[in-house]
């Protein structure tokens, strides 16, 4: 593997990880606090299951990064963050929870799908396994789209709020990184491009089915290395007790 | 048609059942009191769960390392579960989920004191794992002998859960005890913090406890708050004090004879203070819990709109 490949592979593990670690905090907030003790169940369970992807595409990444899975997550501030946007806005309202969750499901769904023939055998194999889990948070977040986007009068206004302010973050999951065309090239990564035309076949018709409607907005096209305020509040819960003894064995 | 049994006749059937270890199941006959008792322990025990999602929960954004936070969260996660399982078996006695909630909203009704504490260092997380978690299975093991089936084989399903909560936070507090000065300090601040609240957890003194002596003849407790309470005792201050942290009691000491560590005074008065609602969280709790049912109330609105539709297009 050439150098530049390997910095692209690594950039991509790391961008992987850390939408996964962003999300899964942010869905573990949910615990204790859902509408109902059901979905307090279930969205702690998937907020374990992408801590745990996290969890493997930082160790993936390792030998690039020389850094270990809690180095990364917990001493790096937010401006060494390359998740998306979308993920580290804050919770809303369920509606917008569960919206943002289901655009990233049928995101990772298409990239997970594509991974597993990836020619780099370790991202086929962790794809392989990862992708097991998402089909159900898949479902799961696809049927409260459902539920919400055909319930009342009332869920239906919310979800469509949600989708006029999460759709413009959501175009961004398709924007290129710089290296990417050489983990294209090497058949590591599938192209952006065909990767959003496959996410827009599944999420246009699942909207449309659920009365909701994309608005026409312009994408947030950010880089991943630009993030909004909310990242460096996050950071700061999420950090607090690994920073307070950084040398401590928790 | 055999004669109608006398109210007497039928009290003394369930009794000589219990007397003979059988289980007593949802639709066999029970005096209304074993009903309202259980009914009353199980609800409080499902509340407990419930409500004690949030001083866990509370720090999950905090949690120093991945594992760590997957750990966590699942814990909250089984309590959840747990909550969910206890308003069923609860349920198999007449009364409905909705309804036993709306008394806890309310503030009609009780839930375990310890979550009226409040979780200020992350040590508090490895603690309410050892200590609060150790006196619930002590608790519960004996309740998995219960006289009433399904409260039974929850308890049994929910022990087996708990222990693993237990050597979690036992491995969390061995580690800090054996850590860096910052870290022993955070474990000895949580332990002094949670020792008394968590002997408190066993209930009253035998003698000023009001439910014990029926609850006991009819099998629903096979043990006495006090029994409990100082096998609890005996267990666990050797652990501690192996770890060279202080129990915060400087009455404690061993007692050759009986082979009992000897306590002294629990502040009772405290107790009924933070039971009435005066407790350091108690109002808090309450509020996290109306607030997540008020803002979930559209969702499950929805839920049930959409429920209705389905059925409806199901019948076309």
């Amino acid at each position: 593997m050439n150098e530049q490949l390997q910095q692209a592979l690594m950039d991509r593990l790391v961008a992987m990880a850390d939408d996964e670690v962003i999300l899964g905090h942010r869905d573990s907030e949910w615990t204790g606090h859902a509408p109902i003790l059901e979905e307090d169940i279930a969205i702690a369970n998937i907020a374990q299951d992408e801590l745990g992807h996290a969890l493997i595409w930082y160790e993936l990444a390792e030998p690039y990064t020389g850094n270990d899975a809690d180095s990364m997550a917990f001493f790096r501030d937010a401006r060494q963050f390359r998740n998306v946007q979308m993920v580290e806005l804050p919770n809303g309202d369920w509606a917008f929870t569960m919206l943002r969750q289901y655009l990233f499901d049928a995101y990772e769904m298409a990239l997970l799908t594509r991974l597993m023939t990836s020619q780099y055998a370790p991202l086929a194999e962790a794809a392989e396994k990862i992708r097991r889990e998402e089909i159900y948070h898949f479902r799961h977040s696809s049927i409260w789209v459902e539920r919400l986007g055909l319930g009342t009068e009332e869920s239906h206004a919310r979800m469509q709020r949600a989708l006029d302010h999460l759709w413009p973050y959501a175009l961004q999951l398709f924007r290129p990184m710089p290296l990417d065309a050489h983990l294209v090239e090497a058949g590591f990564f599938p192209d952006p491009d065909q990767l959003q035309t496959a996410w827009q076949d599944v999420v246009l018709p699942h909207l449309k089915n659920a009365d909701l409607t994309p608005p026409d907005a312009e994408p947030i096209y950010a880089h991943r290395h630009h993030h909004t305020e909310h990242l460096v509040d996050l950071l700061a819960d999420m950090q607090l007790v690994a920073r307070s003894i950084p040398k401590a064995v928790w | 048609m055999s004669e109608e049994k006398t109210y007497e006749e039928k009290l003394a059937e369930f009794e000589a059942r219990i007397q003979r270890g059988e289980k007593i199941e949802p639709g066999d006959w029970m005096p209304d009191e074993y009903r309202r008792q259980l009914i009353r322990m199980i609800s409080q025990h499902a509340h407990s769960e419930v409500v004690g999602m949030l001083p866990e929960g509370a720090w999950i954004p905090h949690a120093p390392t991945l594992r760590r936070k997957m750990i966590l969260i699942a814990k909250v996660q089984d309590e959840g579960g747990h909550g969910q399982y206890l308003y069923h078996a609860a349920e198999s006695l007449g009364v409905d989920r909705e309804e036993l909630i709306a008394a806890l909203l309310a503030g009609k009704a009780k839930y375990s004191n310890i979550f009226n504490y409040p979780t200020l260092t992350w040590a508090d997380i490895g603690m309410i794992g050892w200590l609060v978690d150790g006196a619930a299975i002590k608790n519960q093991t004996m309740l998995a002998h219960s006289s009433y089936g399904p409260y039974s084989r929850a308890m049994v399903r929910i022990c087996a859960e708990e222990t693993f909560h237990y050597k979690q936070g036992k491995e969390m507090i061995t580690i800090y005890a054996k850590g860096t000065p910052e870290q022993r300090q955070m474990a000895q601040d949580a332990l002094d913090r949670w020792w008394w609240p968590a002997l408190m957890m066993f209930g009253p003194p035998d003698s000023q406890s009001i439910h014990t002596k029926t609850l006991m003849r009819w099998k629903v407790k096979i043990k006495t708050n006090d029994q409990l309470r100082q096998e609890f005792i005996n267990e666990i201050v050797p652990e501690f004090l192996a770890l060279g942290l202080k129990i915060p009691d400087p009455d404690l000491h061993y007692d050759e004879e009986t082979g009992n560590w000897v306590i002294g005074p629990i502040d009772w008065d405290e107790f009924w203070r933070v039971i009435r609602g005066n407790g350091p969280m108690n109002r808090d709790r309450l509020e996290a819990r109306r607030r997540a049912h008020e803002e979930g109330a559209w969702v499950r609105e929805a839920l049930e709109a959409y429920a209705q539709r389905q059925r409806q297009a199901s019948m076309n």
